[in-house]
């Protein structure tokens, strides 16, 4: 005979076990990271160029060179993203084309990143002749961050209350002042939120800006958006893979500033979302 | 003077006809009550005369409806709403301060200056017997308000912008009896400078506050007349049964 009581404990510990098994992975690579890495941590380390073929020295131009990217991309995927989304969520009819759009953002989502890079290689490096250069590899970057503005974006828009809107309107306010003033307040926590989770991603990617931006090695900062740069990630991936005897703490001390880096902007995302559900009034 | 002039209104939501053949007027400074079960077609009545049923994709409709004369189509859409204001059922402040839920109407209609919106929010909120209750604290959340006092709010926020007429759509359906009370008072009062529609599902409401009353069915106007001819000699036998409560 079935004990209820029995069958209970057995499903809590099953889910309780399949929610343990997410959280140690992540557990684990944030702890060996920091324990292997931090060691490595030091003012040179963050402030110096990398020497004698990266083996010592810093990554001072990796860190600014991931900077000026995220920079870049978000300059240019968060006000066509925003506008996008107020689009597609205020303004569109339900309609096939704006379905096929809707389909197409989801989609773009889950492209490969290399296949991102490919693009960007073709388009801006080559096309556009822009180079491997910053420019080039801030808008791969950007492309490829858009959807996630855009969805997280739009699904803040579509949970302010419609009522509001209704409201907004009857006392005879135009629906761009609706939007202006009623919509976008109430929405910001949400698109914020998008917006540095897209950060996080194009911080931490390397296929985008393979081809077209990241330098193997360049022992100086960019100075204008049509040079080459060092990027965190590529830099992981070159002292890991393409240069032999590089001592294992400089690779884990890369990783674990890329990780805090990626965990910092996603930190801020966090308290802005908190900040602002401490004012939310409804 | 007739402010609304309705004729042959029919409206359909996709397929759903929900009203046929319309046809009526408004008169200025009274307050008129329409009554009916639900799904009578009263809230779409009331909301085709600020056009907010503009907003449904699948609206459609025929007849003519007249402001003042004036075809509502050629009217400007904000400036339509801006003199034909609405409170909506259920207590609806806007996520802002008391001030800026009353004063939100008025500056979308470009009145920037500090002094004038002060003088405009007080005298709105007196006028929806509010400012008592809410002067020392003009800077706090609407939320913060309770229910009967957040409608008064709407009221004031309506009243603000200085619209001809207002439509109250179930205003007090949320509200307890004494909430209800200062409600119907205000509507009684404020009928001396505006022109009132009331949607009630609350027939003794509709006697108590109404001018004249109409009584709507399945999306026909079944019969409009003076409130008091209605409630005591009505001439149809639907209006008279749904009065007395056998149905609806």
């Amino acid at each position: 005979m079935k004990n209820p009581y029995r069958t209970q404990k057995i499903a809590f510990f099953l889910l309780f076990l399949a929610t343990l098994l997410i959280v140690v992975p992540v557990g684990l690579i944030v702890v060996i990271i920091i324990q292997k890495g931090l060691p490595a941590i030091n003012w040179q380390f963050l402030s110096d160029i990398p020497r004698q073929g990266m083996r010592a020295g810093g990554i001072f131009p990796a860190i600014v060179g991931t900077i000026y990217l995220v920079i870049g991309a978000i300059i240019f995927a968060l006000p066509i993203g925003l506008l996008a989304a107020i689009y597609l969520s205020e303004y569109s009819k339900d309609n096939i084309l704006t379905r096929l759009i809707k389909l197409a953002i989801v989609n773009l989502a889950g492209v490969p990143s290399v296949v991102y890079g490919l693009f960007g290689l073709a388009l801006f490096v080559v096309f556009f002749k822009f180079g491997a250069s910053i420019l080039s590899g801030s808008l791969t970057l950007g492309i490829m961050i858009l959807p996630v503005i855009i969805t997280t974006s739009r699904e803040a828009l579509e949970s302010v209350p419609y009522s509001f809107r209704e409201v907004s309107l009857s006392l005879g306010a135009s629906k761009w002042q609706t939007i202006r003033h009623i919509v976008l307040p109430n929405a910001i926590p949400g698109i914020l939120t998008g917006t540095i989770l897209g950060l996080g991603r194009a911080a931490g990617e390397t296929a985008p800006i393979l081809f077209t931006v990241a330098a193997f090695y360049l022992p100086r900062l960019p100075s204008s958006i049509f040079d080459q740069a060092m990027a965190l990630p590529y830099h992981l991936y070159v002292i890991s893979t393409q240069v032999p005897n590089v001592d294992e703490k400089i690779r884990y001390g890369t990783a674990f500033v890329l990780l805090a880096l990626v965990l910092f902007m996603n930190l801020v995302a966090i308290i802005i979302r908190y900040k602002f559900r401490k004012k939310k009034k409804w | 003077m007739v402010k609304f002039d309705i004729k042959d209104l029919n409206i359909w939501f996709g397929s759903i006809h929900a009203l046929k053949q319309v046809s009526m007027g408004i008169q200025a400074n009274e307050i008129l009550s329409v009554i009916g079960p639900s799904n009578s077609g009263k809230t779409t009545f009331l909301r085709i005369l600020n056009r907010l049923n503009d907003l449904n994709q699948n609206f459609k409709m025929s007849g003519v409806i007249k402001l003042e004369q004036e075809d509502i189509k050629n009217i400007n859409t904000e400036l339509l709403r801006k003199r034909v204001g609405m409170v909506f059922a259920l207590p609806l402040p806007l996520p802002l301060s008391i001030f800026d839920n009353v004063a939100y109407g008025v500056r979308m209609h470009g009145t920037k200056n500090k002094k004038v919106l002060g003088e405009i929010v007080e005298e709105s909120l007196k006028e929806a017997y509010l400012w008592e209750e809410v002067k020392d604290r003009l800077n706090e959340s609407a939320f913060k308000l309770s229910g009967g006092q957040q409608q008064r709010l709407c009221i004031a926020r309506t009243l603000a912008v200085e619209p001809e007429v207002i439509l109250f759509d179930e205003p007090c359906s949320g509200l307890d009896p004494i909430s209800t009370a200062k409600v119907e008072d205000a509507m009684v009062k404020l009928k001396q400078k505006y022109t009132i529609v009331l949607v009630t599902n609350n027939v003794k409401q509709a006697a108590r506050v109404g001018d004249r009353t109409t009584f709507f069915l399945n999306g026909e106007l079944i019969e409009l007349d003076k409130t008091d001819k209605i409630f005591t000699a009505p001439g149809d036998k639907r209006t008279d049964g749904y009065i007395r409560g056998k149905f609806g």
